[in-house]
């Protein structure tokens, strides 16, 4: 299985998640430019975090109107997987792929740490090998990380299952419903605050982040394999 | 200002308009001799900048000869934008600490930001990937709004910085006293690595070579930051000081993409940051360390604002720029390597064989002076120094105990102390794991990366008591680094090379100069029996406020080596059964103590003595027990003494607590600051082996599982006995409760 790390200028932790896909969940990796992004050769996209175009006019906001968003947009429509962390998840919904806009934190402060989360769809093709309703730690270093949707987005989110993770100590960013992460309605799009693939190493900020990646790996081998 | 008519060479004799810029009638007079004619406007101005000293240290140089540069780690000491240390492998540690003072006590976001900038592109200068950020700052007690104002714009300026570039902020310390109140101290430390072969240095060398600018634009900003950063803040005139330079770490980031590509090419001769003083050092500096000449065509100069002088485009400090000589004739491969991150390259001048910096605008020459006497000959003082009055009388004084009443209360009330209290409110706002290397994020002893690819790891921190430095400058030096070290040490790490951020008053005043010999004298004692040469560093004097110097303020960073990851040890206690261990006895030592300021609001004294034997002797057992996998946690003790550093070993250990008894004097056995001293862990079954290695080590108690601390003393006295979760919350909610209560 091959991912592309879909990287923009100021993306600085695009060599973050190239890292831990290649040499932790050993799949295929390759960071490719927005400039060049021929994505269709990928079987998996990931927008990793950092600070996209200097997060300049709002984080996700000049990188939604890159070209390749075209490309991102058309992979999501062949129903393959997207994940967005952080700066990711931004830019996805500043795409207009997933649905609502990022405030400030509450605390109008970066704030950077380890949020524990609870897993609330354990069906989603991003996270089948976790539990229903397990709790996860997973680190977390955003500004804007406070999720707003309308009541009527909310409560339709609730209905299709698509709030895939709540933060469970407190919700300090202000998220609606405590939402750290959304699927889009095909459920192949996943968006994300916290950052999984800072937690696939126990010597760096533990594990619970792995089963993320290899819930993608496992979905796609079992479409795929069969095939082969 | 573009029409502005530049004074002539004899009216700034005359009317001694060179004193406007900084320059004393002695340094103009040396200027003129050294040149043999009168400098013009622009000539006298890249005068004032280089020989300024920030960029000349003509004040400290004296005192900086005294510091060990050497050693069989270093591979670049003092003289270049960072210095490089060998961590085998053929790989090297590349790091610097700078201090943005000045900058900060006026605009303290922007001031802050920029210290960053400019210490991450000295690191990738060298070629280097700077892989962690530390700082180092101080303020007023937070009692001022003023002062509370600087500390969260300082720390927001320095963290948006550091999250926007993507490195991650490992490690750090603030400390509080109103000697910084208005007046603080912010000093960034950068941490990079590369492969020997990839090294940089700052050199125009071969003639007919291109000279490159790359970057942003140039314009008036910052123009005599390096004279500004040199001078006392006038608190009342903030007005007249000169625009800002303003930081933009996107920019920076590309920049930093860019140059550690262009590091590959061959086509590269050398590389500079523009920092202080910006294109004048950046130009005169690579010269003349070549032995080469380079003429520059102003008119070339990629320009932010329009009818830009020859001295306003040489002044400037605009940030995220970047000189760069590239062979003759393979400019195209830079310029359009550069094209690649949106960054704009232009070539500007060349490299001759006359030694001149030679300057030309608009088909004029306008500055022509040999590039060593701007670098090279700036006036070196010998200033004079002065034992001062308070010193004699502090020496003369008897150690003694503070008579305290109720030890429990002082231990919460200690806890609450902004300089002990947890800094977490400071660096949740880091983003302390991009890169996810960070083996130790900040809150233990020091911050720990895994260097990628291999089983080993470097530490860091940076340190100074001040307190200790005013009451004994050379035995307060010595502790700054000893306590730096023992920070690594605790860590699991070797010392290998410190870096200085030298902060103190006006070097004019005979007893601050004193302050400055004296405590280099420590710092160099105390590096050489820690073996820790000083690979580079920053000057940055006149920290004053209506004439009052700071204390004086010489920040150490150090880095050590972690030679296998597996070592790594952190402050907090593992597990309940393990033996507690007291290295190092307690003395009646309170001078300079956080428990003598809060009881008195004063320091006196003598500060704590430290036998740097003694220190060097238990560093290296303690980190041969920590390499042997002996030890669970460790911790030194510093700030508050023996009761801090137990309770912050309990904090972040859920569910875990402490059960120790104390012998002799209570107050002195909690809260004495007495140096060379550690707090450590064992495992029961590794107690025997442990003791072997660590001879002087004393089992004092045990962790328990209850969520107490308990501390008893001779007679099986009850001397502190309380929930770590009531000790927990008075530390952690002291700062955000001091930010918010009189807000």
């Amino acid at each position: 299985m091959r991912f592309a790390v879909l990287s923009f200028p100021g993306s600085s932790c695009d060599v973050d998640m190239y890292h831990a896909l290649l040499d932790i969940v050993g799949v295929g990796a390759e960071i490719v430019s927005h400039l060049d992004a021929d994505l269709n050769n990928f079987d998996a996209v990931v927008i990793p975090t950092g600070a996209s175009y200097g997060d300049y006019l709002r984080p996700g906001a000049l990188a939604q109107s890159s070209k390749s968003i075209d490309g991102l947009k058309a992979f999501a429509d062949s129903g393959k997987p997207i994940l967005g962390v952080g700066n990711g998840f931004q830019i996805l919904v500043e795409a207009g792929i997933l649905p609502g806009a990022f405030l400030r934190n509450k605390g109008l402060k970066f704030r950077s740490g380890n949020a524990k989360l609870a897993v609330q769809n354990s069906t989603s093709t991003f996270t089948s090998i976790y539990e229903e309703g397990q709790q996860i730690t997973l680190p977390f270093a955003h500004e804007y990380g406070n999720y707003y949707v309308d009541a009527d987005t909310a409560s339709q989110l609730q209905e299709q299952n698509r709030i895939v993770f709540t933060y469970e100590d407190g919700n300090l960013d202000g998220s609606v419903e405590k939402i750290a992460g959304v699927l889009n309605e095909q459920g192949n799009v996943l968006g994300m605050m916290p950052l999984p693939e800072r937690a696939v190493e126990e010597i760096i900020g533990g594990t619970d982040g792995l089963p993320l990646f290899r819930s993608i790996l496992k979905n796609w081998s079992e479409k795929n394999v069969n095939h082969a | 200002m573009s029409t502005m008519h530049e004074p002539t060479a004899q009216q700034i004799k005359d009317e001694k308009l060179y004193r406007q810029m900084g320059m004393t009638d002695e340094e103009f007079d040396r200027a003129v001799e050294m040149i043999g004619r009168l400098p013009n406007y622009t000539e006298t101005g890249l005068f004032s900048a280089m020989w300024s000293e920030h960029c000349s240290y003509k004040s400290s140089k004296p005192v900086l000869r005294k510091f060990p540069t050497e050693g069989a780690r270093v591979l670049q000491g003092p003289g270049e934008g960072a210095g490089i240390v060998d961590i085998g492998d053929n790989q090297a540690a590349v790091f610097k600490m700078e201090s943005h003072n000045s900058p900060s006590a006026i605009e303290p976001f922007i001031g802050a930001a920029t210290g960053a900038g400019g210490i991450i592109r000295d690191v990738f200068s060298m070629g280097a990937r700077p892989v962690a950020l530390v700082n180092s700052m101080r303020f007023g007690d937070l009692t001022d709004e003023r002062d509370r104002y600087l500390f969260e714009q300082a720390v927001a300026g320095i963290a948006s910085y550091g999250n926007t570039i993507g490195i991650p902020t490992v490690a750090g310390e603030v400390q509080f006293d109103n000697c910084y109140s208005k007046r603080p101290l912010v000093n960034a430390m950068a941490v990079g690595l590369l492969n020997h072969e990839d090294i940089q240095k700052g050199l125009a060398s071969g003639v007919g070579n291109t000279v490159l600018y790359v970057g942003a634009k140039t314009g008036r900003d910052g123009i005599h930051g390096a004279t500004m950063s040199s001078s006392e803040v006038a608190v009342d005139k903030e007005a007249e000081l000169p625009v800002m330079q303003a930081g933009d770490p996107y920019l920076e980031k590309l920049l930093m993409e860019a140059c550690l590509e262009w590091v590959k090419s061959d086509a590269l001769i050398g590389i500079q940051d523009m920092g202080a003083a910006g294109l004048t050092s950046s130009s005169a500096e690579m010269a003349s360390k070549a032995g080469y000449g380079v003429e520059l065509n102003l008119d070339l100069v990629p320009q932010r604002e329009e009818g830009m002088t020859a001295y306003e485009m040489m002044l400037s400090e605009s940030q995220e720029r970047m000189l760069v000589v590239v062979k003759q004739g393979r400019e195209q491969e830079i310029i359009d390597l550069c094209k690649k991150y949106g960054l704009e390259a232009v070539a500007i001048g060349e490299v001759t064989d006359d030694k001149m910096l030679r300057l030309t605008h608009k088909g004029e020459v306008v500055a022509e002076i040999l590039a060593d006497i701007l670098a090279e000959d700036a006036p070196v003082y010998y200033k004079k120094s002065e034992e001062p009055a308070y010193f004699r009388e502090f020496q003369a004084m008897e150690n003694e105990e503070p008579a305290v009443e109720d030890l429990k209360e002082t231990l919460s009330t200690l806890l609450q102390r902004p300089t002990i209290a947890s800094k977490e409110w400071v660096y949740s706002q880091f983003d302390s794991q991009a890169r996810t290397n960070t083996v130790v994020a900040p809150g233990s002893s020091a911050g720990v990366i895994r260097v990628r690819g291999t089983n080993k790891g470097l530490a860091m921190t940076a340190d100074c008591n001040s307190r200790y430095i005013y009451l004994d400058p050379e035995t307060g030096g010595k502790i700054a680094v000893a306590e730096a070290a023992r920070n690594l040490v605790c860590s699991g790490a070797e010392p290998i090379a410190a870096t200085d951020c030298l902060n103190f008053g006006s070097p004019d005043k005979p007893e601050v100069f004193w302050q400055i010999e004296k405590s280099a004298d420590g710092i160099a004692a105390a590096c050489r029996t820690l073996n820790a040469p000083i690979i580079g560093g920053n000057v940055s004097m006149s920290n004053e406020v209506n004439g009052v110097p700071v204390y004086p303020t010489p920040t150490m960073g150090l880095v050590g080596l972690v030679h296998d990851l597996s070592q790594v040890t952190t402050t907090s206690f593992k597990q309940a059964g393990d033996a507690i261990y007291l290295i190092g006895e307690a003395e009646a030592e309170f001078g300079g103590s956080e428990l003598q300021q809060m009881i008195h609001g004063r320091i006196f004294g003598k500060a704590p003595a430290i036998d740097l034997e003694i220190e060097a002797t238990r560093q290296q057992a303690l980190l041969k027990a920590i390499q042997s996998r002996l030890v669970q946690s460790a911790t030194d003790l510093s700030e508050g003494g023996f009761a801090i550093a137990l309770c912050e070993k309990a904090f972040d250990a859920e569910g875990l607590g402490a059960e120790v008894t104390l012998t002799g004097s209570a107050v002195t056995a909690l809260f004495s600051e007495t140096q060379s001293r550690f707090l450590v862990t064992v495992k029961e079954e590794l107690m025997t082996a442990f003791e072997a290695i660590v001879t002087d080590a004393v089992k004092i108690g045990t962790v328990t599982d209850q969520d107490r601390i308990v501390i008893t003393g001779d007679n099986d006295a009850v001397l502190i006995d309380g929930t770590v979760e009531e000790f927990r919350s008075a530390w952690k909610g002291a700062i955000p409760c001091l930010l918010n209560s009189e807000a």
